[in-house]
């Protein structure tokens, strides 16, 4: 016969609980869920990704109304159950519904902590717990401002991230003096301190707040030491209650939260609690990895088996974008403790791992995590780590020597570690359920197991799994398609249309079957650069799949005029062309005229219809197009080197304008900028280029790889040659090496990362083969490609661009 | 309504666009490939960039600026981006492309 089960409570702890219930049990109970929010069970710990917009509240539920349909789960929602009576067995809500029950679960979680500082009712004083929250707090961030966080804990940082990617100016509040104490040590305290200034929000430690201020809503607060900070919103994230005030009344023993046993029943045993709630071995879990295992225990119980929950050991990692960080156990300084310390400051790592009897206790990983699961596994088994003491630290892929491949790390992992510590799944559950359901992709195994679902750290980990798993069979590029209108990745695309020789955009997306008529305006650039590259004899340029910039030879400003930069070869000029612009600029009445980082001179604000005369103007002087709006060849940057500099070692400019002059015109897959120094004290600044070239005495280093854009890097050592001819080959190789490999808008630091720097030494330093027939492909390319396209325009080509197709006076309409 | 002539449905490269100048501002003419033709104000809803300047493909063209994608047909803008672009009426006559210019004349009174 059929038992009623009644549950208090729609969180993610009685959700997880009845998923495991119903697959152990299913029909073995009448469920019947009292819910005082309006909503299904939706994912808290994704709250944040949903205030930062990273995430939509459609994207974090759990279970959707026909989950409880098809389950026949009745639902009450907004039903707060304000009364249980234990003799009767009946469960009575505030609205006057009512449910009879066989067995109960009390799971009404927690309640935010609000300090009762005066002021902290004002309109604008928000906790951070629930939708309702967030939606009040993106209302308020609307309308800008600053926000005042009060708690630097996990909860408070996110909540700070969020705002302040609404737009918000933010400030933490925050008593102890680090942030995160509970979870973080000092060092990686005040590294991530340092990380979330960058990121703009200010944090004031060892600060207790006096008041909120305000008449009718938040105006700021007032420390105890007396510093006033203005603010438009107050958000208090200071700590969790559990809420047992219901089971209290109800006469069941209750500490801070309801006293649970191991099997999670209360004092009566018809009684249980579960989530936040709860109370077991007298602790109060605030996390949801442990929740989630209590739920696995209930569950077993409820289905007539034995389990025991037997309380857990927590790790915790912080959901703010860019930032990785994990912490585990316990890090406090005892006699009887060791600790391993790893700093990294200019990789912006710092590991500690904390010894106790040869076995970790505590784990704080900041900027480098990938290790993480490792150690943790380590340390809720209590593994003797002595045997590899000496290199632990440096993570579990290092271990007996075996080179860093984060494949045979995965695989090395037995089944039973965690992967997924949100949903708690392990490796076996992983594997299995791939090979039973015989899943092949990403979100086939987070619907079925759950692993990735929540915050989503532990995608790469799934990602490696899958293809151990699954071998060649998982391919992960073909996940990530070139855009809406096929389902084909770049390397896919870039592979087939030379296995298939197609060689016109149209016959690219018949044969590879496109979805749209003729593609958007994110493929048909890229396919026109394959195609470009791939065929560079054949192939005509469909000048209506290029950006404006590079079918008008100029770059588009923001009122629709256009910018010209003509090229100097190596950064050099004379009286002549300096002459020459100088007119240019007076005929058109050029406004703004202006020295680039590349070494050139860019002329702002010009008309397009007047662009063909000012070319024809350059043009007579000898200059040809900078393609300063190219992705292709760009400036090559250099310092004056043995000509004049006292310091020089090689002639940097003549290698500079030698490989300007010889690389002008390429198309490549994002753009490209060299730079050539004539001595290391590096004046050119090569090392932040695409490609840069450092000479020394002994010949000539060259560099690659290297940004200063949205992101900084510097470069990579290609390797060393001795002659300039060889310089030039090499540099022309790897370019050509790039330009038929590289994804487009991919620049050759991103290529380089994703292909293996030493694949790419191995292929242009070590094997002159294939150096060779690189540097041929690039020579033939040219041929086609040194066109000036200012001087073609001149003389006519691409006339339409350039002119209005007619004026229309609106008098004739009346006409 | 009244309709004015303003050149060829060859002037105009195939997913390509002209533009026509008026007293009242840019009229962006469009040609898609399947050579329907199109007309709209030259001014993006979301920074007024010159959306002839654009790429098109199928029936939208995608702003040089910072691309937002905008309906010829409808002159929305579409995806997750909220505007509105005035269209002007297009005709094709065997070849000879005509503009009603009655709306943006009214507008200019």
């Amino acid at each position: 016969m059929t038992e009623k089960l009644v549950i208090i409570g729609n969180g993610m702890a009685p959700g997880r609980m009845l998923e495991e219930l119903f697959e152990k049990a299913p029909g073995a109970y009448d469920v019947t869920i009292f819910n005082a929010e309006p909503r299904v069970n939706y994912d808290r710990i994704m709250l944040s990704p949903v205030l930062s917009g990273e995430k939509s509240y459609a994207d974090i539920v759990i279970h959707d109304e026909a989950w409880y349909a098809t389950n026949g789960v009745t639902l009450l929602k907004g039903a707060r159950v304000t009364q249980i009576d234990r003799a009767n067995r009946i469960v009575t809500a505030a609205d006057g519904r009512t449910a009879a029950y066989d067995k109960l679960v009390i799971a009404t979680g927690s309640s935010p902590i609000i300090i009762p500082v005066p002021g902290h009712q004002l309109p604008g004083v928000l906790a951070y717990r629930d939708l309702d929250d967030v939606d009040r707090m993106l209302e308020i961030a609307r309308r800008g401002g600053r926000a005042i966080v009060i708690g630097g804990g996990l909860l408070g940082l996110e909540a700070a991230y969020g705002l302040k990617r609404q737009g918000m100016e933010v400030t933490v509040i925050h008593l102890m003096p680090t942030i995160m104490e509970r979870q973080l040590d000092p060092p990686a305290a005040y590294i991530l301190k340092k990380a979330l200034a960058d990121r703009g929000i200010d944090i004031i430690t060892k600060a207790n707040t006096k008041a909120i201020l305000g008449t009718d809503k938040v105006e700021g607060i007032e420390l105890e030491d007396g510093r006033v900070i203005a603010g438009e919103m107050v958000v208090m994230a200071v700590g969790i209650r559990p809420n047992a005030g219901l089971a209290r009344d109800a006469g069941l023993t209750v500490n801070r939260g309801i006293v649970v046993d191991d099997g999670m029943a209360t004092s009566d045993p018809d009684i249980y609690a579960l989530g936040e709630c709860a109370e077991h071995r007298g602790i109060c879990y605030g996390l949801v990895a442990p929740l989630y295992e209590s739920a696995r225990a209930l569950a077993d119980r409820l289905s007539g088996g034995a389990a025991d929950y037997q309380g857990s050991v927590t790790n915790t990692k912080l959901k703010v974008t860019g930032i990785n960080l994990f912490s585990a156990g316990d890090f406090a300084e005892a006699p009887d403790r060791e600790e391993i310390v790893l700093r990294d400051a200019s990789a912006g790592v710092y590991k500690r791992l904390v010894l106790k009897d040869n076995r970790i206790v505590g784990t704080v990983l900041y900027g480098d995590t990938a290790d993480g699961s490792w150690f943790f596994d380590l340390m809720k088994k209590g593994s003797d780590v002595s045997a590899m003491r000496d290199t632990l630290i440096f993570g579990q892929s290092f271990q007996g020597g075996v080179p860093l491949d984060p494949m045979a790390a995965v695989a090395a992992l037995p089944d039973d570690a965690e992967i997924c510590g949100c949903n708690g799944v392990c490796k076996g559950k992983i594997t299995s359920t791939i090979t039973a359901k015989g899943l092949t992709t990403l979100d086939g195994v987070r619907a079925h197991t759950k692993a990735s679902a929540s915050c989503g750290n532990c995608t790469g980990l799934v990602e490696q799994l899958m293809k151990l798993t699954l071998g060649d069979r998982y391919n992960p590029a073909a996940v990530v398609p070139m855009c809406g209108c096929t389902d084909l990745g770049h390397d896919d695309v870039r592979r087939l249309i030379l296995a298939k020789g197609l060689k016109t955009i149209p016959a690219v997306m018949q044969e590879l079957e496109w979805k749209t008529s003729c593609g958007c305006a994110k493929c048909r650039p890229a396919l026109n650069y394959y195609l470009v590259c791939d065929w560079p004899d054949e192939y005509a340029d469909d000048y209506q799949s290029r950006f404006i910039n590079e079918r008008v030879h100029a770059n588009i400003q923001k009122d629709g005029s256009y910018s010209v930069v003509p090229r100097m070869w190596g950064g050099v000029t004379s009286a002549a062309e300096l002459r020459a612009i100088a007119d240019v600029v007076d005929k058109f009445d050029v406004p703004m005229v202006k020295v680039t980082g590349g070494q050139r001179i860019d002329l702002l604000g010009i008309q397009k219809e007047d662009l063909p005369a000012v070319w024809a103007d350059l043009g007579k002087a000898g200059f040809v197009s900078g393609q300063a709006y190219a992705k292709g060849l760009r400036t090559v940057k250099t310092c004056v080197g043995t000509d004049w500099c006292r310091f020089g070692t090689q002639d940097s400019t003549g290698l500079g304008i030698r490989l300007e002059k010889f690389m002008w015109g390429s198309w490549t897959p994002a753009k490209l900028k060299l730079a050539v120094s004539g001595c290391p004290r590096n004046c050119a600044e090569a090392t932040c280029k695409d490609i840069g070239v450092i000479c020394v005495d002994s010949g000539f280093e060259i560099h690659f790889a290297g940004a200063a854009g949205l992101e900084i890097k510097g470069t990579e050592v290609l390797g060393m040659v001795r002659t300039e001819d060889e310089a030039l080959e090499y540099i022309v190789a790897l370019t050509q090496m790039y330009r038929e490999q590289g994804r487009y808008l991919e620049r050759i630091y991103k290529w380089a990362k994703r292909v293996g720097l030493d694949e790419i030494r191995r292929q242009i330093m070590d094997d002159a083969d294939k150096r060779r027939s690189y540097f041929e492909r690039f020579v033939f390319s040219q041929t086609f490609a040194q066109v000036d396209p200012w001087s073609e325009r001149v003389s006519g080509k691409d006339k339409h661009e350039f002119s209005p197709m007619a004026v229309a006076r609106l008098s004739e309409a009346a006409e | 309504m009244s309709w004015v002539t303003i050149g060829r449905l060859e002037d105009i490269p195939p997913r390509g666009a002209r533009c026509v100048d008026t007293p009242e501002g840019r009229i962006a003419v469009f040609r898609t490939a399947d050579n329907s033709v199109f007309a709209m104000e030259d001014s993006c809803p979301h920074k007024k960039g010159p959306l002839s300047q654009g790429i098109v493909h199928g029936a939208s063209v995608t702003c040089p600026l910072h691309n937002w994608v905008i309906s010829l047909e409808s002159g929305a803008a579409q995806g997750a981006d909220e505007g509105q672009v005035r269209t002007i009426p297009v005709r094709n006559d065997n070849g000879i492309l005509r503009l009603d210019l009655t709306e943006l004349r009214v507008a200019a009174e």
